[in-house]
This record gives structure tokens, sequence and C-alpha cells, in this order.
């Protein structure tokens, strides 16, 4: 995996340098607009993370010509600028996603690996998610696990077609909240926990094998060891 | 389609009402407006100065002919005082007969008479009635027989005189033109003093309805601009007079609170990417530590440590998500939504909190006879909603209950979330809206003291009132928003039911 990460503060630049390290991605860095341009539009990465305040050249204009070129490398807009319209300015210059600092890298990392699969091409429509033996089906809209039908509320089947659709993957509340929910804001409660804890109880309760796995510090997870 | 009778005379009175209302209110404001009160004033002192002035004149023509007649009059009995003393009394008669006889006409009247009372000679039928005043001067009305079948009859002033042995003369002279140019001079004068004071009015109340409506133009203007568009100017009419020199100080003013306001806005940006990054490097340290070798004590600490930065964050960032809202400046993302669903979303996320300590919430929607629209920015509308719920939920006993209303009218949308709690008395009720205020009592719950504040932020970018309320038990939060005028969507149904979530 490839990403190109243009980031002017330089300690957080080489933070997201290690930790992309670690996970066995390549990483090229710019901290400024215009070299993080030249590296973008001469490389062929697999995700890109641009901060929108950048010396040089703005972020915003560098995704504008990057898309103007045709280029069509998922962006993740980094920016301490936390308000709706400069969310739907991002995503409306051509940004993929968009997070807001403070962030913890889990969360840049979940929503990454989000990005990544949602760029993959050529996928027939799916109608059933599996995970183990745990079975989604989007068709009749049922659900089973080990053969036994599970009775789920919309909202539950939701929150569950999200998770398998992203098995595998941490999913942070906040992505949670933005995916199932549709809104953006800051619950000053942590409701999603609740329901997550009612979603497991419905599918992992009377099973040896739990799939729905909580990850300290970060989010969710649904998986299969 | 046919239109009734009654319908049409809605429709007109609809359409005539706010006009009529309007011409109402601006003969007031311009009956209360100073300057019109200073017109008002000044036509006052115009009128009194006319008046003085056309007395002045009145009393140097019609006053100095009434002086002159007096003057001839007395002259005239001198004159004849002098004859009888040299000539004696058949001289002054001599004198008096020729007189009268020069003059048929009658304009000068004399009569002498004898101590008997007896008239000697004179054109004037009898003495008069009246008692003459200290001056001897008498006014009357003359009755003269000037030949045969000649009567005349008129105005007359004249003069008494005593002469030796008791003799008593009067002289007098027809007043009638002259009382006729006094009448005619003060006739005029009234006919000026009213015209002037009518003009004066006219005037007062032109210049006055002309200024309020230049005033009218910067209230307006100022209105819309406490209303969050800060970027109206008021319009100059071009002249430069004191009116236009007002709207151009009041423009440069705007323009520097636009340009504070927007310094201010470049500020926290500042600080929010500056401080905001130094806490991304601290917590992601911590994330690091995390994950590194430590023993079970150390990971618990740093654990710990980590949920310490993320609660001071989002301290942080609600405090400058409230101060950007109560900048006014986020309408962009208004839209337009029905407010129903919101609720059942709102008390969908939180119904699993809720039943962990087992009370319920409950969402109502009245419409009344109309598709319940609202314009609004969804997010904030919801995190205020949810704001609410969550206080009622930490604030509610078991087993209590929460209601979530929703309360459409022709003219507004009333949101609102009531509980069973112990609710807030009156005297802190305006205390909790305030940032990083918390009850007491409640200080062992979770949450920062910035929730109502937010809500509250997000009433008056929407322009809604923000009202707590005694529920009874409980606690009612009520916000009250206006209701936009497009509202032409396809029909839903009146009334829905009540539905527990």
């Amino acid at each position: 995996m490839r990403v190109l990460v243009i980031e002017d503060d330089p300690q957080l630049s080489g933070y997201l340098a290690k930790a992309f390290g670690e996970m066995g991605a390549s990483v090229d860095l710019a901290d400024n607009g215009r070299d993080g341009l030249f590296l973008a539009a001469g490389n062929a990465y697999d995700v890109m993370v641009i901060d929108r305040m950048l010396p040089e050249l703005e972020g915003l204009a560098i995704i504008r010509t990057l898309r103007a070129s045709g280029n069509p490398t998922p962006v993740l807009i980094l920016s301490a600028l936390g308000e709706v319209d400069h969310r739907v300015e991002g995503l409306r210059a051509g940004g993929d996603d968009y997070l807001v600092k403070p962030f913890a890298f889990s969360e840049l990392h979940a929503r990454i690996e989000a990005l990544m699969r949602r760029s993959a091409p050529g996928d027939a429509p799916v109608t059933s998610l599996s995970v183990a033996d745990l079975e989604l089906d989007l068709l009749k809209r049922q659900v089973h696990r080990g053969g036994q039908p599970i009775a789920l509320q919309p909202r539950e089947f939701k929150l569950l077609e999200y998770l398998m659709r992203h098995a595998g993957q941490v999913v942070t509340r906040t992505m949670l909240l933005e995916n199932v929910w549709d809104y953006h804001f800051d619950p000053q409660t942590n409701v999603i926990d609740v329901h997550i804890s009612r979603l497991r109880a419905k599918i992992d309760k009377d099973f040896d094998q739990p799939l729905l796995q909580t990850v300290r510090g970060a989010g969710y997870m649904l998986r299969a060891d | 389609m046919a239109i009734t009778a009654e319908q049409l005379r809605q429709g007109t009175k609809r359409k005539l009402g706010p006009s009529l209302s309007r011409l109402r209110l601006s003969s007031r404001f311009i009956l209360t407006s100073s300057t019109f009160r200073l017109a008002l004033l000044y036509m006052l002192l115009v009128g009194v100065s006319v008046a003085i002035l056309l007395g002045f004149i009145y009393w140097s023509t019609a006053g100095y002919m009434a002086r002159q007649t007096d003057a001839t009059i007395g002259a005239e009995i001198q004159g004849l005082a002098e004859q009888y003393r040299r000539r004696g009394l058949a001289g002054l008669s001599t004198v008096i007969a020729e007189r009268i006889a020069r003059d048929p006409q009658g304009a000068s009247i004399y009569l002498l008479t004898a101590p008997s009372g007896n008239p000697i000679i004179g054109n004037l039928d009898s003495w008069p009635q009246v008692a003459p005043d200290a001056g001897g001067w008498v006014r009357f009305r003359a009755r003269q027989s000037l030949g045969e079948d000649v009567t005349i009859e008129h105005e007359t002033r004249a003069k008494v005189f005593r002469l030796r042995g008791d003799l008593r003369l009067l002289v007098g002279r027809d007043v009638r033109e002259l009382t006729a140019i006094r009448q005619l001079i003060l006739d005029a004068m009234t006919w000026g003093l009213a015209i002037t004071v009518g003009l004066a009015l006219l005037g007062g109340w032109l210049m006055g309805a002309g200024i309020v409506r230049r005033l009218d133009v910067v209230n307006q203007v100022s209105r819309e601009i406490m209303q969050g568009n800060l970027s109206r100017r008021v319009p100059s009419a071009g002249t430069g007079d004191d009116f236009d020199q007002l709207a151009d100080n009041l423009n440069r003013m705007l323009e520097r609170i636009e340009a504070l306001m927007l310094s201010i806005r470049q500020v926290s940006d500042n600080i929010a990417h500056d401080l905001r990054t130094s806490l991304t490097r601290l917590r992601n340290r911590l994330e690091l530590l995390h994950g590194a070798d430590l023993s079970d004590e150390a990971r618990a600490e740093v654990e710990v440590a980590i949920a310490d930065a993320d609660e001071l964050l989002s301290a942080f960032n609600a405090l400058l998500r409230i101060a950007r809202i109560e900048a006014g400046s986020r309408r962009a993302a208004f839209a337009d939504l029905d407010p129903l669903p919101l609720l059942q979303d709102v008390a969908e996320l939180y119904e699993p909190l809720a039943a962990e300590s087992l009370q319920t919430i409950q969402v109502e929607g009245v419409a009344e006879n109309s598709p319940c629209r609202l314009h609004a920015d969804r997010d904030l509308l919801f995190q205020a909603i949810a704001n609410l719920v969550d206080n009622a939920i930490k604030h509610s006993p078991s087993g209590g209950q929460i209601r979530l209303r929703a309360v459409c009218s022709e003219t507004s949308v009333e949101l609102s979330v009531t509980d069973d709690g112990p609710g807030i008395p009156p005297e802190l009720r305006d205390k909790v809206l305030q940032r990083f205020f918390r009850i007491d009592e409640s200080r062992a719950a979770p949450g920062h003291g910035l929730g109502l504040s937010l809500v509250q932020a997000v009433a008056q970018l929407h322009g809604a009132a923000l009202s707590l309320e005694d529920a009874a038990p409980g606690l009612r939060v009520r916000l009250r928003l206006p209701k936009q005028a497009k509202t032409q969507t396809t029909p839903s149904a009146a009334g829905r039911p009540s539905s527990p979530v």
C-alpha cells in the first residue's frame, strides 16, 4: 500500500509516517502544498491524506487540481476546521472523507481502510454478507447465525450490515454515527455503546465464539477469530 | 374551481390588513418622531411671531386712523370754543351752521344744546343716550334728518364739551368707513395667520414624513444586521446631507465590525488549528505508548490519560462549536425539513440508553392542517434535541418518561422535551444556559456543563425562542422556531397519533 501524506506539522507527519510504516505501508511525505501536488500528480498512490491549511498551496486547491486532471485516488482531508460547512466544502472539492483534528490514529486508520475498500473496482452487487457462521441476507433482510434466525430492528440490521461490510476492520463510533444514523454530531454520552451491546446480546449471546469485539480506545470490530 | 364570497372577502381582508396597519403604524411613527414634534414647535413659534407682527401692523394702521379722527375732532372743538369765547353764542351758531351747510352728506356731526337740554343748532336729531367717558368721548349710532324724508343712521365717534353758560357742544365724525377698513385689515390678518399656521403644519408633516421614511430604512437595515446578515449596508440618497453622513458613518462602523468579526473568526480558527494540533500530538503519543510493551498497571494509566485527553478535547470542541454557532455565520447548511422524523431519530438513538434506567421515550407530532416544514440546520437541530434528551435521561429517575413533541402551527414549529425528573428551580433557569454552569447536585453526573449553552446557541441561530418551564413534575424545554413561508409540499396526515418508540 502506498500512502501520500501532505501535512505541514512535522511532528504529526512524522507520527503518521511511523504509524503507517508499522502497518506495512510505504509513505511519502510532503510538508507544503506545491511539493504535495507534484508528488500526487507524478506517482500512483492507493490513498492520500491531505491537510487543509498548508503553506504554498491550500489543501482543497490540490484536490481540485487532481480531480480536474482525472486522478481518482481516494483522498482523506485532515483539518482543524470541523464545522459542517467546512466538511461540505471539503467533500465538494473532491475529497472522499473528512477527519477533524484531533483524531486518534485508529480513527484515521479505520477510515482509510474503509476508503480503500469503497474504491475497490469491479465488484458485483452484493446480496448477502457472511462472517464465520453469521449470515445476513440483504434481499430478504434476514439474519441467521448457525442456521438460527435472529430478529433485528431495522436500525440494528443497518448497524450489523455496516459492521459486516467492514468485517476485520476497526469501525469507530463516529463512523457509525455518520453512516448508520446519518448525523454529524457529538453525543455527550456514548449512546453507540448501548446499541452495540444490544446487538451483541442478539448475535453473540447464545454462541461460543464472540464475533463483535470492542477495540479499546478506538471502536468495534466484527471478526471471525 | 369556485371561489366563495367568503374566500374573496377573506382574501381582500388579508390583502388590506397589512397595508392599513402599516399606514397606522407610519402615522404613529410620524406623531412620535422627535423631528415632527420639533416641526410642531416651530409652527407654534412662527404662528406667535406672525401674530405679534400683525398686531403691531394693525395698531399702527387702523389705530393711526382712529387717532387722526380723534385729533381732528379735538382740534375742531378747540376752534369752536375759541369762536364762542370771542364772538359769543351767536358767532358760534353761525360757524356751526356754515359748517353743516358745507357738509350735506352729514359726515361731520354737530349739536349745541341750551342749559335746558333743548337743541340750539345741529344736524343731529337728538342728544345720544350713551353716557360719555371721562375724556368726554362717546360712540353711538347717530340719527340725522338731512332734509325732507331723508334720515340716515350711522356709527359715530364724538366728543362732548361743556361751554361757559352751561352750554353743551357735541362734535363727531362718521366712522363707517374707518370701521369698514379696520374690519378689512382684521380679516386679511386673520386669513394671513391661518394660512401661515397651515403652511407651517403641512411643511412640518412633510418634513417629518420624509425623515421618518429615511430613518425607517436605517431601522430596517439594522434589524437585518441584527439577524446575522452583517453584509447589509444603509443606502445613501447621494445628496451628501446629514442623513447621508449618518449612513456613511454607520456603514463605516459596520465595515469595522465585520472586519473585527472576521479577525475574531480567524483568530479562533487559528487557535483551533494550533491547539487542536498540539492536542492531537499529545493524544497520539499516548496512543503510541499504549501500543508499546507496558505492564498492565502502566497500560491502565495510559488508558485513563487518553480518556482524560478525550474529555478535555470534547469540552474544547463544544466550546469552539458554540462560539462559531453564536457568530451566526452558519446558515449555509439550512434546508427544509420535517421535524418529526428528526425527533423520532433522536428517540431511536437514545432509547437503549433510556431503557438501561427503565425510562421510556415518547414522540408525538401535532400538525395543524399543513405539512410541517421547517427551515433549519439538520445536524445542529439534531444535536440540540439530542443534548436535551441526554440531559433528561441523566436527570430523570429510574422508570421515568421522556416526551418529545413537535407542534406545527401556521407560523411556527414548537419542539419540546419534557421529563418527570426534579426539574430546575426558577431562579436557576437562566443560569443553566451559561457555559460550564452545573447545578451542584448534578456534579456527580458526567458532562461539562456546555450542553444547554449549545442548545441556546442553536436556538439563537434559528431565531428560535428557548424556554425552560415547570412541567409539574419535571422540566419542559421548549424551542419555538419561526416557520418559513415556503411550505408548498405534499400534504401530510394531520395530527399524527403518538407513537411510543
